[in-house]
C-alpha cells in the first residue's frame, strides 16, 4: 500500500482511508524501535532533509530517527525566517536544496501556508512538520494512534482539547484528524483564545474546563505561551492556571481510565499540574515513542507512493 | 472634423442618453452633428453592437511612481488605465517620497502629460508623509491639481487630526477619502478573520476593523459638515453603516471594488497570494450586501484600487506578501459581468464609474453632449476573454482572476479626441 500524493501538508487534505493506513503502517514499524538493530534497509539510498525555519527539538529528532531507521539519509538545514532578510527567499532555498537531488523534505515554518507554497513549486515530496497555526499533522496522527493504541477505538470517543487554540496547529490538526475517524471533539479555553466561527470545523465550544472535560475518553492539554499575556489575551499564568489547568480534581470528572495527553513542551504547573502530568492517566511519554513510528509511516507511505520505496 | 463615431448605442448616464447616434469630435472636443452629411478626412469608428459612453473614471488606484517604479510607473499604469477604458485615474500619495506637497504632485501630472494616455489626478496625503501627526500642505497641493486628499493605505489614526484635516480640506472645496482601518484591531493580520482564516491559521483582520471608522468618520463628516468619502468598502456593515447616514443626510459617498463584489475569502484556502488584499476579501454575505449596496445606491462608486506589485513580492509565504490587486483592466469586465445578469442596468453601472465618481470629488459630471471633452470609450459587451497574468499591460501581473473567462470588455478609449493605442 502506498499513498498517493506527493506530499503530506495537513490532516485536511488525507481522507480517513489515508489515515488509516498511516496508522497501520506505524504499528508494523513501532516494532522496529524494539529491536536490537533498529533499522529497515526501506529507503536505502534516498535522500531527505529536515528543513526547520523555526527552532525544535522534539520534532525534528523524531522525523531524523524515523528517516534513519528506514535507512534514509538524512541532514539538517535549520534556517532563520530571516534568510529572506539576506535576500534569500522560502523558494529559492529550497530550489537550492532540490538542486542537490533530495527525495523528500521535511518543513517546519513559522508561517501558516508556507509548506504548501513550497510543494507546489517543487518536485520532491513535502511533508508538513508544523507551519504557523495552521497543522501539524504528524502530530495529529501520532495522538490518534496513540489513543487507538490505548483505547482500541476513537469512533464515539469524547475528546476534549483544552488551552490555547487559537495559536494552536496542533489543535487545529487534532480536530480535523478526530472529526474524521468520528469522535466528538471539544475544544475549550477562554474566549480570547477560541478562534472566530471555530464550530465550523466541527467542534463544541466550552469556557469551563470542567463542561468540557465532563465524561471525557481523552483530555488534550495545550501548551501556553506566556507572552501572550502581554498582547491581552489573558491576565497572566495564576488565573490561567486556576480557572484553565488541568489538575486531580478535574481530572476526576473525566471518564475512569481517561487518557492525559499533551504534545509538549509542557509548562509544569501552568497548564498541567505535575500530579497529572507524571500521573497514571498521563500518555505524554508515549506520544513521544509513538511518533518515530508514525513518522517513519509517513515517510515511507510517500516515498512508496512515488515508487522510490 | 477629425473622428466620428458611428452607429453605437450612446449611453450618456449625466443626461440619461440611452440610444443609438453618432458622436462627432473636433479636436479634443465633442461637437454638434453637422448639418451636412459631408464627412471627408474625418476617421470614422464603426461602433455597431458597441456601447459608447464618457471615459471611465477611477477614483483609487497606486501608480507607484515616484519610488517603487519596479512595480508600476506613470506611462505603464496610465497605458494599463487606458486599455481598461479609463481617462481619469486618481492616483493614491503612497508613493516614495509620499504625494504631500505640491512638488510631488507636479512631478505626477507633469509624467502623466509626457505618458499622454489618460489624465491624472492625483489624490494628495492628508499629513505629512502619512505620518498621521501634521496637516500636509492641502490647499498647496489643491492647487497644483489634487483632487481629494487621502493617507489610503493607512488610517488617520487621531479622530482629531481626521476632524481638523475634513474641516480643512472643505476650506479648499476638495472631499477627503477615507482608508477606513483601526490598526489595533487590523494589527498583523493577512485575511478576513472567519471560518477560514481559523481553518488556515492565518491572522484576521476582522469587519469590525474596518466598519469602527467607519462610523468614527461619519460622525466627523456630520460634525465637519465636510465631504467625506469612504474608500473600498468591504464589508455588510460598512454598507449598512453608509446607507443609515445618507438617510441622515450626511455628506458621505462610499465606492468599492471589484474584487469585493466578486470574491470572497473561501478563494484564499489555496494560501493563494494574489488574493492578498486590504481591505481582505470577505464572505459570502458581505460581497451580497455590496451587491445590494451597488444596487440601492450606498455605493455610488466603483474604483479599482489598482495595487500592482512585482512576482518576487507576491511569490512568497502569505503572511509575506504585500497586499493588493492589479486591477485596472479587469475592473470594467468584472463590473459587466452584474450588467448581464441584471443586477444592476447597465446606465447606472457606468454611472458609478463616470458620473458618480465626480460628483464625490466635486467635479463636472462627464458627459457626451456637444461641447464636452471627447473622453469617450467603446465597450464591446459580447466579447469574451479569458484574464491571464500575461495579457496585462500594467507592470503589476498580480491579478486575483487569472483563468476567469470575462464578458464585456472595452474595444478603445479615446481620451482628447485621441484614439489611445495600447498595443505595446
Amino acid at each position: 500500500m502506498a499513498l498517493k500524493k506527493k506530499d503530506l501538508l495537513g490532516i485536511d487534505y488525507l481522507e480517513r482511508a489515508e489515515i488509516e493506513e498511516i496508522i497501520s503502517t506505524a504499528e508494523s514499524f513501532k516494532e522496529v524501535s524494539t529491536r536490537d538493530i533498529k533499522k529497515v534497509p526501506a529507503l536505502r539510498g534516498r535522500t531527505i532533509v529536515n528543513l526547520f525555519f523555526e527552532p525544535s527539538t522534539r520534532t525534528r529528532t523524531s522525523f531524523e530517527l524515523a528517516a534513519k531507521r528506514l535507512s534514509a539519509d538524512i541532514i539538517n538545514i535549520s534556517s532563520s525566517t530571516s534568510s529572506v532578510v539576506k535576500g534569500e527567499t522560502l523558494l529559492d532555498t529550497a530550489r537550492n536544496i532540490e538542486a542537490m537531488s533530495s527525495d523528500m523534505i521535511i518543513v517546519r515554518h513559522s508561517m501558516s501556508g508556507a509548506p504548501i507554497i513550497l510543494a507546489r513549486a517543487l518536485k520532491s515530496s513535502v511533508i508538513n512538520a508544523g507551519d504557523g497555526a495552521h497543522e501539524h499533522p504528524s502530530q495529529a496522527l501520532l495522538d490518534l494512534f496513540t489513543i487507538k493504541e490505548r483505547l482500541g477505538k476513537v469512533e464515539g470517543l469524547n475528546i476534549a482539547i483544552i488551552g490555547d487554540i487559537a495559536h494552536s496547529r496542533v489543535a487545529r490538526s487534532n480536530i480535523l484528524c478526530l472529526n474524521k475517524m468520528g469522535a466528538n471533539v471539544r475544544i475549550c479555553g477562554p474566549a480570547t483564545l477560541i478562534p472566530a466561527d471555530i464550530e465550523k470545523m466541527g467542534v463544541k465550544v466550552y469556557f469551563r474546563p470542567e463542561d468540557a472535560i465532563d465524561g471525557a475518553d481523552v483530555v488534550m492539554m495545550l501548551r501556553i505561551q506566556v507572552e501572550r499575556q502581554k498582547s491581552g489575551l489573558f491576565p497572566g499564568v495564576r488565573e490561567y492556571s486556576r480557572f484553565f489547568g488541568l489538575n486531580l480534581e478535574r481530572v476526576r470528572l473525566a471518564k475512569e481510565g481517561v487518557l492525559i495527553m499533551h504534545p509538549g513542551p509542557i509548562n509544569r504547573g501552568v497548564e498541567i499540574s505535575p500530579e497529572v502530568a507524571d500521573g497514571p492517566y498521563s500518555v505524554i511519554l508515549d506520544q513521544v515513542t509513538n511518533g518515530v513510528a508514525v513518522r517513519m509511516a509517513i515517510i515511507y507511505l510517500l516515498a512508496e507512493g512515488r515508487g522510490t520505496a | 472634423m477629425t473622428l466620428i463615431i458611428k452607429g453605437g448605442r450612446v449611453i450618456d448616464p449625466a443626461n440619461g442618453t440611452d440610444g443609438i447616434r453618432d458622436i462627432y469630435i473636433e479636436g479634443d472636443k465633442i461637437i454638434q452633428p453637422p448639418k451636412t452629411k459631408k464627412t471627408s478626412g474625418a476617421e470614422v469608428i464603426d461602433a455597431r453592437g458597441l456601447i459608447v459612453a464618457p471615459g471611465l473614471i477611477d477614483m483609487h488606484c497606486h501608480l507607484r511612481e515616484p519610488g517603487f517604479e519596479y512595480k508600476e510607473d506613470i506611462a505603464s499604469g496610465t497605458r494599463a488605465a487606458a486599455a481598461g477604458g479609463f481617462t481619469t485615474v486618481c492616483c493614491m500619495p503612497n508613493t516614495n517620497p509620499v504625494n504631500d506637497s505640491r512638488p510631488v504632485a507636479e512631478f505626477i501630472t507633469g509624467q502623466a502629460k509626457k505618458a499622454g494616455f489618460c489624465k491624472v489626478l492625483p489624490i494628495g496625503a492628508i499629513t505629512k508623509g502619512s505620518m498621521g501627526t501634521e496637516l500636509a500642505e492641502i490647499g498647496e497641493m489643491a492647487e497644483a491639481g489634487c483632487i481629494g486628499f487621502s493617507d489610503d493605505g493607512k488610517p488617520v489614526v487621531n479622530a482629531e487630526m481626521m476632524r481638523h484635516a475634513l474641516e480643512y480640506a472643505k476650506t479648499f472645496d476638495r472631499t477627503i477619502i477615507s482608508h477606513c482601518e483601526e490598526p489595533a484591531l487590523s494589527a498583523g493580520g493577512v485575511m478576513n478573520e472567519g471560518a477560514v482564516s481559523t481553518r488556515l491559521g492565518l491572522r484576521g483582520i476582522p469587519a469590525a476593523a474596518e466598519e469602527v471608522m467607519v462610523a468614527r468618520d461619519i460622525s466627523l463628516a456630520r460634525l465637519a459638515g465636510a465631504r467625506l468619502h469612504i474608500a473600498h468598502v468591504s464589508t455588510a456593515g460598512s454598507v449598512e453603516l453608509i446607507r443609515r447616514a445618507k438617510a441622515d443626510g450626511i455628506n458621505v459617498t462610499a465606492e468599492t471594488c471589484p474584487h469585493y463584489f466578486t470574491l470572497t475569502d473561501e478563494g484564499v484556502m489555496s494560501y493563494n497570494t494574489y488574493l492578498k488584499v486590504n481591505p481582505p476579501l470577505r464572505t459570502e454575505a458581505d460581497r451580497k450586501a455590496i451587491i445590494e449596496g451597488l444596487k440601492d445606491g450606498t455605493i455610488d462608486v466603483i474604483a479599482t484600487d489598482h495595487a500592482p506589485h512585482a512576482a518576487s513580492e507576491k511569490d512568497v509565504e502569505f503572511d509575506l506578501a504585500p497586499f493588493g490587486i492589479s486591477g485596472l483592466e479587469t475592473a470594467l469586465a468584472l463590473a459587466m459581468a452584474l450588467a448581464h445578469s441584471g443586477l444592476i442596468p447597465m446606465a447606472e453601472l457606468l454611472r458609478k464609474f463616470t458620473v458618480n465618481p465626480a460628483m464625490a470629488l466635486g467635479m463636472a459630471p462627464p458627459s457626451l453632449l456637444p461641447g464636452a471633452p471627447a473622453d469617450i470609450v467603446l465597450i464591446d459587451p459580447e466579447t469574451e476573454k479569458t484574464v491571464r497574468p500575461e495579457i496585462l499591460l500594467s507592470k503589476g501581473k498580480n491579478t486575483a482572476f487569472s483563468g476567469l473567462v470575462l464578458k464585456g470588455w472595452p474595444a478603445a478609449t479615446i481620451n482628447e479626441g485621441k484614439k489611445i493605442e495600447f498595443k505595446l
